[in-house]
């Protein structure tokens, strides 16, 4: 992809609306496009956390190992991010993200974007309130998942 | 038009229950059972508690000699036409496996049965009922039967037991609807007089054929104005126009915590309320497992099961049941149906084993639901 | 004052009146839940449903429970329920076996608001079992094709292996104009969907809030999260219909047990708009 069709996909991606073009430029010169099998592991638990990515197309799933099997809890896909733990420091991978179909995707050093962040504080506030938001939204559906709503007894607790 | 009113003695009554059995009713009336009034099957005049009265406070009920012989110098028992007319058990349907099943159901017969010394809160209790059991998209059949059959004859009060309100829910003390016959009666020396109007043809034609003398002119005045006063004595009342706002707003009020920790949940209160109707159904298997028979029973919202669905129960606490107990009586029927759920019978208050008193709990309601209260703070009242 | 109605109920029947249903078919949809088909007595009105609407199922000697119909409103010669197994009589009616006969009543309730929403879009969330009373709706819709705009169909379960009609799900999401989606809270690694609870799907749609009539039918946790996402998105309350659960006995308004407010369930719903249902909602223990 040519840097000006990087800039556009970056500018059409959910994740980033809003944004300045200024800021579209400043984080199509840190992207490299990558692509996925199905069913390649595109990091595993433990790593240390290295890239964000924003998905184009195709579908992701945060799998979490338990003995003898595999466990889903989350999938991503078109228009969606993975991977912002990369963004903090000294964290590593949570979980194994695997794509279950061919997935296309723009990949960040996070350590780069985190730079960018420093040396452009307004950069780094709208790249973090960004995060914020997909953070929020995660935590609200895990604590969903938590609850268990299908199982027998309905929610734990009773 | 005046209705036609009557002057009738008290060895009327035994003429008006010549008339009512050869009309093919059974008599009931109020009669004094285990130290409490009770409906039951009336044979003659002389079952009539004449001489008794009961005073009731809350959690008190007790029975006491009068000075004189009134016939209907008491007030509400603990049970009420509820009881007779939506019965505590009712079969509603046998199963029976033959190979297969079969299932039996025979429509219930009118029973005819006339009841004397009904009260006008629970001639609105009735009302109620009515309104619940057969005046939506769905009839009760039973009820209906039993409704069907009844005959109503009032008693208007003269004076009001320390428990009632119902002046304040505008039911009572002088029956002015729903009735057949109503009766006030004019205690006299060892005997009573009554005057006498009819509210329906039937009323009026047993009226008719009893051949009584027109009642002397005043009578009705001093009728109207003895009901007058026993409303002016009520010492209880509930704003019903006012609860269900109040109620709205007050829905997470540290009262209902407070009365939360006196309430047993133990269900007096529904099982004497003459217009709660809630019922459960249970299965009774036949001890050869050849049949079943699906039952009706009276049940009541202080139950935990009440509100079971897989998971759990709604209303887990005594807290919300009360919540929900008193909400309904006085705000929620209302939306639902068009009516008070409360006449201002008084039983509730008392037979509450704990003496908790539904027109205080709604007096504190509304007399601290004026602003926002801090949600939280359980320990000081209002 | 005795007061005379007319004997029978608006339905033509009395309230607890029960017919004969003869089991027809059991079948397995998932480890703990079955699709019965029940054999009603010929013409009799209890087969004569609208989406959304329950029967009262009696199992003689055991109970009887609200159980919705989810089957094809287009066929009355059987009726469908889909029942998961979670209680004594919810066991006692999916261990029925072909011949076995059960206790009907109904059909009672309020039904999705099929009418209303012609010429517009339909979008249906279910959640768990709550996609079996939304499926006579679906029916309906794939029946009146012409009718409506474009119908989505999200649908979120525990996993995989807890999702119903499968394979008739994948079909829906053949036909065109349909997007059918399903989400699980847990996957496995074979599962090629999406995981995430079913309000995650929501930004996977197209949706028109003003052209489109939402259904809802899922544990109340899941509506009540649901409901919320619909109006951020721009739904109004009056497009968003709930079906409720309380506890039932009657069905017809009679036994107090389903009381929600003001409402009765079983009579005034369970098919509820969201309007009226929205102040009851976040009260605990009403
Ligand atoms: S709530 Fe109490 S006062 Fe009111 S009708 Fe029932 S028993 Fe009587
Ligand atoms: S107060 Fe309770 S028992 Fe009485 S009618 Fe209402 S819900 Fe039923
Ligand atoms: S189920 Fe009996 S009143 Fe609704």
């Amino acid at each position: 992809m040519a840097t000006s069709q990087v800039t556009a996909a970056l500018a059409a991606h959910p994740f980033l609306e809003g944004l300045q073009p200024k800021h579209y430029e400043t984080l199509a010169g840190l992207a490299c496009e990558v692509s996925f099998e199905p069913g390649q592991i595109i990091f595993r638990e433990g790593d240390p956390s290295s890239f964000f990515y924003l998905i184009l197309s195709g579908t992701v799933a945060l799998e979490i190992a338990a003995p003898g099997r595999f466990i889903a809890i989350h999938t991503v896909g078109e228009g969606e991010e993975l991977g912002w733990s990369s963004l903090l420091d000294q964290v590593n991978k949570q979980f194994r993200a695997r794509s279950v179909d061919a997935v296309r995707a723009l990949a960040f050093d996070g350590a780069r974007i985190v730079a960018a962040c420093e040396s452009d504080h307004e950069f780094g506030y709208i790249v973090l309130r960004k995060v914020l938001e997909v953070v929020a939204e995660r935590l609200r559906a895990t604590r969903l998942q938590v609850l268990d709503v299908y199982s027998k007894k309905g929610a734990p607790g009773k | 038009m005046r209705k036609k009113q009557y002057r009738l003695h008290q060895s009327d009554l035994s003429s008006l229950l010549e008339n009512l059995r050869r009309r093919g009713y059974q008599p009931y009336g109020p009669q004094r059972r285990d130290h409490a009034i009770e409906w039951l099957p009336l044979d003659g005049i002389h079952q009539l508690p004449a001489g008794w009265t009961t005073t009731t406070a809350p959690a008190t009920y007790r029975m006491q000699e009068r000075s004189d012989q009134a016939l209907f110098g008491y007030w509400t028992g603990p049970d009420s036409l509820k009881k007779l007319l939506h019965p505590p058990e009712a079969c509603l349907l046998k199963a029976e496996y033959n190979g297969g099943v079969r299932f039996v159901r025979q429509a219930p017969a009118e029973v005819k049965r006339a009841f004397i010394g009904v009260r006008a809160c629970d001639l609105a209790a009735v009302a109620a009922l009515d309104r619940v059991l057969l005046s939506d998209r769905w009839v009760d059949d039973i009820y209906q039967a039993n409704r069907n059959g009844a005959l109503l004859i009032a008693v208007n009060c003269t004076s009001s037991a320390p428990t009632c309100f119902c002046a304040s829910m505008g039911s009572g003390p002088r029956a002015r609807s729903g009735y057949d016959i109503a009766l006030t009666e004019r205690v006299g020396d060892g005997s009573s007089e009554f005057l006498a109007e009819p509210g329906s043809e039937a009323g009026a034609s047993i009226l008719e054929e009893l051949t009584a003398l027109a009642a002397p002119a005043g009578w009705e005045k001093e009728a109207e104005e003895s009901c007058q006063s026993a409303a002016a004595a009520q010492t209880r009342a509930v704003d019903a126009s006012s609860a269900p706002a109040v109620i709205d707003r007050t829905f997470d009020h540290p009262r209902w915590d407070q009365t939360a920790r006196r309430c047993l949940a133990c269900g007096n209160c529904t099982s004497v309320c003459p217009t709660c109707f809630c019922v459960n159904i249970e299965e009774r298997n036949a001890l050869d497992l050849r049949s079943a028979e699906r039952l009706r029973v009276w049940d009541s919202c202080f139950t935990q099961a009440f509100t079971y669905i897989h998971g759990g129960s709604i209303r887990t606490t005594p807290k919300s049941r009360y919540r929900q107990w008193l909400s309904h009586k006085l705000a929620r029927w209302q939306e639902q149906f068009g009516m008070p759920g409360c006449t201002g019978c008084g039983r509730c208050i008392a037979w509450c084993p704990a003496g908790i008193d539904i027109t205080e709990e709604m007096a504190a309601l509304e007399a601290s639901s004026g602003s926002t209260y801090p949600t939280g703070v359980s320990t000081h009242g209002n | 004052m005795s007061l005379l109605v007319e004997t029978t109920a608006a339905a033509g029947r009395p309230t607890w009146e029960t017919v004969p249903g003869r089991i027809a078919a059991v079948s397995k949809e998932t480890h703990d839940t079955f699709t019965l088909q029940v054999e009603p007595p010929p013409g009799d009105p209890v087969a004569r449903f609208r989406p959304g609407q329950f029967s009262m199922l009696y199992v003689p000697g055991v109970g009887e429970l609200p159980i919705s119909i989810s089957g094809d409103p287009g066929h009355r010669e059987l009726l469908t329920y889909t029942i998961r197994s979670v209680g004594q009589v919810t066991y006692q009616i999916v261990t029925r076996k072909p011949g076995d006969f059960i206790g009907l009543r109904g059909p009672f309730g309020t039904p999705w608001p099929v009418e209303e929403a012609r010429g517009k879009n339909v979008l249906i969330v279910a959640g768990g079992i709550g996609l079996a009373p939304l499926r006579p709706a679906i029916y309906h819709v794939l029946r009146h094709r012409g009718e409506y705009g474009r119908l989505v169909i999200l649908y979120g379960g525990r996993s995989p292996r807890d999702l119903l009609y499968r394979k008739e799900f994948a079909a829906w999401g053949m036909l065109p104009d349909i997007q059918a989606m399903a989400t699980v809270d847990y996957g496995g690694v074979s599962w090629r969907g999406h995981v995430g609870v079913v309000t995650t799907l929501f930004r996977h749609v197209r949706l028109q809030p003003a052209e489109t009539v939402a259904m809802l039918c899922g544990p109340e946790i899941m509506m009540r999260y649901a409901t919320r996402e619909l109006e951020s998105r721009g739904f109004a309350q009056g497009q968003i219909h709930l079906s409720m659960e309380r506890n039932m006995k009657c069905a017809t308004g009679h036994c107090g047990h389903c009381q929600m407010g003001q409402f009765f369930v079983c009579k005034d719903g369970p098919v509820f708009p969201y309007s009226q249902m929205k102040p009851y909602m976040d009260l605990y223990e009403l």
